[in-house]
């Protein structure tokens, strides 16, 4: 320090260097150990709350199943003009044959068909009607080819023909018994060029038998596909002649033959499984949700569909979450209203009597927000039943007949009692706060000033205890609007809120995707309320209990 | 409270019409139950009309007046209609004592203000009769849970015979369901498994986060802040939701590990928000203190600091219990059968087979929160008296 009265130049630290980048270095080093301490949470909170909530929003766009489930048929169809009231081509069909096969063989269309079923009713029993016939379909090849040659009955013929020789010679020196892994199947190139649908099929086929049933490649039969695609390739006429591996006589047997096979009319055999697929509002389906991501989840959240024309509303019998919507909106802001009804005059009461008897009432207003809401909420289940306590102590009284109880449960009466209370609480503990800080003086300054009591009250403490009503409405507001456990206990059917709609489609519709955008449109909502919340109050301010 | 007002008897015609209406209620209600509510009014009022007057213009010496009225009264219910008949018998003659000399020696003005005109004084105690309607409201669901747990019916209202305090009517067969059945205490035992181990985690990560916030030069403090807070703005079905998806993509849906984290997570604000509340008030010369006097930072933080915050992280930690031992939508979802809590079992048990064995265990925690209440109660006087004594 002496150094640097003296000098005229920058002063110096201790170690030499300037005072500025001394300070700058031991600032920098102070905010590195603040994140460093935050920073273990900071990963934790991401891992197991942030990402399940990104995971959330990804699955209300997410729609890869149609085209995982049918690549084939998408790709074909999407050149396809729905709007000229034509079917699509019998490639299409013959596509959605190979594509149905193999989700059959996965067990994967029935999923696909409750996806589609979403969207448009009696997709889903089509898909698995299809998915069980679809088999009729090969095997009119796979007894073709079998009777003309014993040879393509036999699956170890098969691997043979299409596995290349390294392979063949592996999986013949695999002990079945053994823990070593099945030897991954290769095809042999000269088929994969001469026979390329029929390698592509057989390829799925092995590793769907090695990788997902773990079953022994050269015990299992080929799929009736691989047949259907063998006639196909075949039909191109490939040259044959050249190749010489095995099975080169039975292939050029069966080049000869086929012209005089019986073929498979694609389009006909699906109309014989259902007359839907002949119909365009199936196709159209297909084709409108084979992208990667969709809109319509969130289009079915408002009650919207995808058509071919853009959004539509969907009729209005079929109308349920906009109304959904409104009565979760309504009932929030009764339960609100309520609460400021009930908690202004306590809070009051609480922030103007002497502090010792302030601090006993307010053990009755801390002691139901610390009990468990499953507590109070099966205390209001008891209470509230047509036999329960409040109706029998009416009956009691006289005031209603016993045998017109009244209706005080699994309904929306049920779920404002209930929520009330519970959320009564979080409307009293802020407005509190604000009232301890008027000062009791003005009401008396505006008494003497000949306010009557009305006046005082409105004119000079009302606008201050305002800002407390405030924080007190949008807590309650936005923890009822995302409440759950207390609407599906106590509110039946008409007192249920938005939550409940998405929890029954995670649990029993397991339609995830419309739960998932559901609950994006929910959490917005909530989002921009803690928004204005944070503008009036300050997230800082929010307090506990106590 | 000392009293504001010099007071004076009031006049007959003001105080026996009073008494004599609110006579009227009580016979209302009375009369009702007797099966004719007209003739209750009237006889009610007067009845009590006639005893208020006797009371103050005869009798005049009003502790034996009371005493006397309470025991009529008392002695009349339990002819009436036994036990529970005779005990409100006794608050009504207790209450009815009170309140004519109440208004008899004129005390209801004492304690307010002297320059309030009758129809204020009026509305003064109208007033405070509804805020004691509204605390009564807020504590009745408990108060009646907890004799309902007691009884011998597997019934969820009172059967005549707890009304008339047979002690047949009270049993504790619920509780005793409680402690034997299996699926109530495997609830149990899970329950105790997973709240402590989210405690951990929260409070470990969040007391160290907590104390990085609270440095002066934080980078992002806001959005940081803004992150560790969501886990209590966004509603818990969509936590649950999100978790319920994630999770089971990663493995974690259905097993323990799974609503432990969970739990955590939603623990953690809590923590964040009371611990940093504490170190508002630290005195942060004093590590720097420590340090001087040659202490490691660890040294300093477990000799030093934490000593201090520690009734805010307690505190913390209690709040995150609760979470989690009461939590009950995402574990749910997040949850399978060999994760089932306590919430849990009560929600199935409420909306399947609703069981009365639900009340003892509500009874239970009720008592459970009431000790947390406490804890925190006296946590924060400490921590409070400890600021106070530490140099700003």
């Amino acid at each position: 320090m002496t150094d640097a009265t003296q000098n005229s130049g920058p002063m110096m630290a201790a170690d030499g260097t300037t005072l500025k980048s001394s300070l700058n270095r031991a600032l920098r080093r102070q905010k590195l150990r603040a994140l460093m301490l935050i920073a273990p949470l900071l990963i934790f909170v991401l891992v197991t709350f942030i990402a399940p909530i990104a995971d959330m929003l990804f699955r209300s766009v997410e729609n890869q199943i149609v085209s995982d489930t049918l690549p084939r048929t998408t790709t074909l169809l999407a050149d396809w003009d729905g709007d000229a009231g034509e079917l699509p081509s019998s490639e299409v069909f013959e596509a959605l044959y190979t594509d149905i096969f193999i989700a059959q063989e996965r067990k994967l269309h029935t999923r696909l068909g409750s996806r589609l079923n979403y969207e448009l009713t009696g997709v889903s029993s089509l898909f698995r009607k299809s998915g069980r016939k679809v088999e009729d379909m090969g095997e009119v090849y796979q007894d073709q080819f079998e009777d003309l040659d014993g040879f393509w009955k036999d699956s170890e013929n098969w691997n043979a023909l299409m596995g290349s020789d390294s392979w063949l010679a592996d999986q013949t020196a695999w002990d079945d018994k053994s823990d070593a892994r099945q030897p991954a199947f290769e095809p042999r190139e000269e088929i994969e060029s001469l026979l390329p649908q029929t390698a592509a099929t057989f390829e799925i086929f092995a590793d769907f038998v090695q990788n997902e049933d773990e079953d022994n490649l050269a015990k299992e039969d080929p799929w009736a596909l691989v047949y259907s695609a063998l006639y196909t390739d075949l039909m191109q006429e490939p040259d044959v002649s050249g190749y010489g591996g095995p099975g080169s006589a039975e292939l050029l047997q069966a080049m000869g033959a086929v012209g005089t096979f019986e073929n498979v009319d694609y389009p006909a055999a699906f109309e014989e499984i259902d007359k839907d697929w002949h119909s365009i509002d199936v196709w159209q389906t297909i084709q409108t949700y084979s992208p990667d991501f969709t809109s319509g989840y969130f289009l079915n959240a408002v009650d919207m569909k995808k058509s071919p024309d853009g959004p539509e509303m969907r009729p209005d019998n079929e109308q349920l979450y906009i109304k959904l919507f409104i009565r979760t909106l309504f009932m929030s802001l009764v339960i609100t209203g309520s609460c400021i009804l009930l908690g202004y005059p306590v809070a009051w009461i609480l922030a103007n009597l002497p502090a010792r008897t302030a601090n006993l009432l307010m053990i009755l207003v801390l002691l139901p927000f610390w009990t468990s809401l499953l507590v109070r909420t099966s205390a209001w289940k008891v209470m509230l039943q047509q036999q329960g306590v409040i109706n029998d102590t009416l009956v009691w009284l006289g005031v209603v007949a016993d045998d017109s109880r009244l209706a005080l449960i699994n309904n929306q009466t049920g779920t404002i009692i209930a929520m009330t209370h519970i959320l009564l609480p979080f409307m009293i503990l802020p407005l509190y706060s604000v009232m301890k800080t008027i000062p009791p003086s003005y009401l008396r300054a505006a008494k003497s000033l000949g306010a009557t009591n009305w006046t005082a009250f409105w004119r000079v403490y009302f606008p201050q205890s305002v800002p407390g009503i405030g924080a007190g409405s949008i807590l309650v507001f936005i923890l009822s609007i995302g409440y759950y456990i207390t609407p599906e206990l106590v509110g039946g059917t008409t007192g249920t809120f938005i939550s409940n709609r998405i929890a029954y489609h995670i649990s029993s519709s397991l339609n995830w995707g419309l739960a998932a955008a559901l609950g994006a449109i929910l959490l917005a909502v909530v989002l921009g309320l803690y928004w204005a919340y944070d503008r009036i109050v300050g997230i800082d301010n929010v307090k506990l209990g106590g | 409270m000392a009293a504001l007002t010099p007071i004076s008897r009031t006049p007959v015609s003001f105080y026996v019409p009073v008494v004599a209406a609110a006579g009227a209620v009580a016979g209302l209600l009375v009369g009702t139950a007797q099966g004719s509510s007209l003739i209750g009014i009237i006889g009610g009022a007067i009845l009590l009309g006639a005893i208020a007057f006797l009371l103050t213009q005869i009798i005049k010496a009003e502790a034996p007046g009371r005493w006397a009225l309470t025991a009529l009264f008392a002695v009349a219910g339990f002819l009436m209609g036994g036990l529970a008949a005779g005990i409100i018998g006794l608050l009504f003659g207790w209450f009815f004592g009170w309140f004519t000399f109440w208004l008899f020696e004129g005390r209801y003005r004492a304690y307010v203000a002297p320059y309030l005109t009758p129809g204020q004084v009026l509305w003064h105690y109208t007033f405070r009769v509804i805020c004691g309607a509204i605390l009564v409201f807020l504590i009745t669901p408990i108060l009646v849970v907890m004799p309902l747990s007691f009884n011998a019916e597997d019934f969820f209202t009172f059967t005549p015979e707890m009304l008339r305090f047979d002690p047949a009517g009270y049993s504790l067969k619920h509780y005793e369901d409680f402690f034997t059945n299996s699926d109530w205490q495997g609830a149990l035992a899970n329950s105790v498994r997973i709240a402590p181990m989210a405690t951990l985690l929260s409070v470990s990560f969040g007391t160290l986060a907590a104390i990085g916030l609270s440095q002066p030069h934080v980078p992002f403090r806001r959005a940081i802040m803004a992150i560790l807070i969501s886990p209590m703005i966004v509603p818990l079905i969509i936590s649950a939701a999100g978790m319920y998806f994630f999770y089971s993509r990663i493995g974690l849906q259905g097993t323990y590990m799974g609503v432990v984290l969970a739990h955590a997570a939603l623990g953690i604000p809590f923590v964040i928000i009371t611990v940093t509340a504490t170190l508002v008030g630290f005195d942060n010369s004093l590590t720097r203190a420590a340090a001087n006097m040659g202490a490691g930072p660890v040294t300093t933080f477990f000799r030093v600091q934490m000593p201090l915050i520690l009734p805010g992280v307690i505190s913390g930690g209690l709040f995150a219990f609760i979470t989690s031992f009461d939590e009950v939508v995402v574990v749910l979802f997040v949850g399978s059968a060999g994760q089932k809590t306590l919430p849990w079992q009560m929600f199935t048990g409420l909306r399947e087979q609703i069981s009365p064995t639900i009340l003892a265990v509500a009874t239970i925690l009720v008592i459970i929160s009431i000790a947390l209440l406490t804890v925190v109660e006296m946590l924060r006087r400490r921590s409070e008296r400890l600021r106070g004594m530490s140099p700003a």
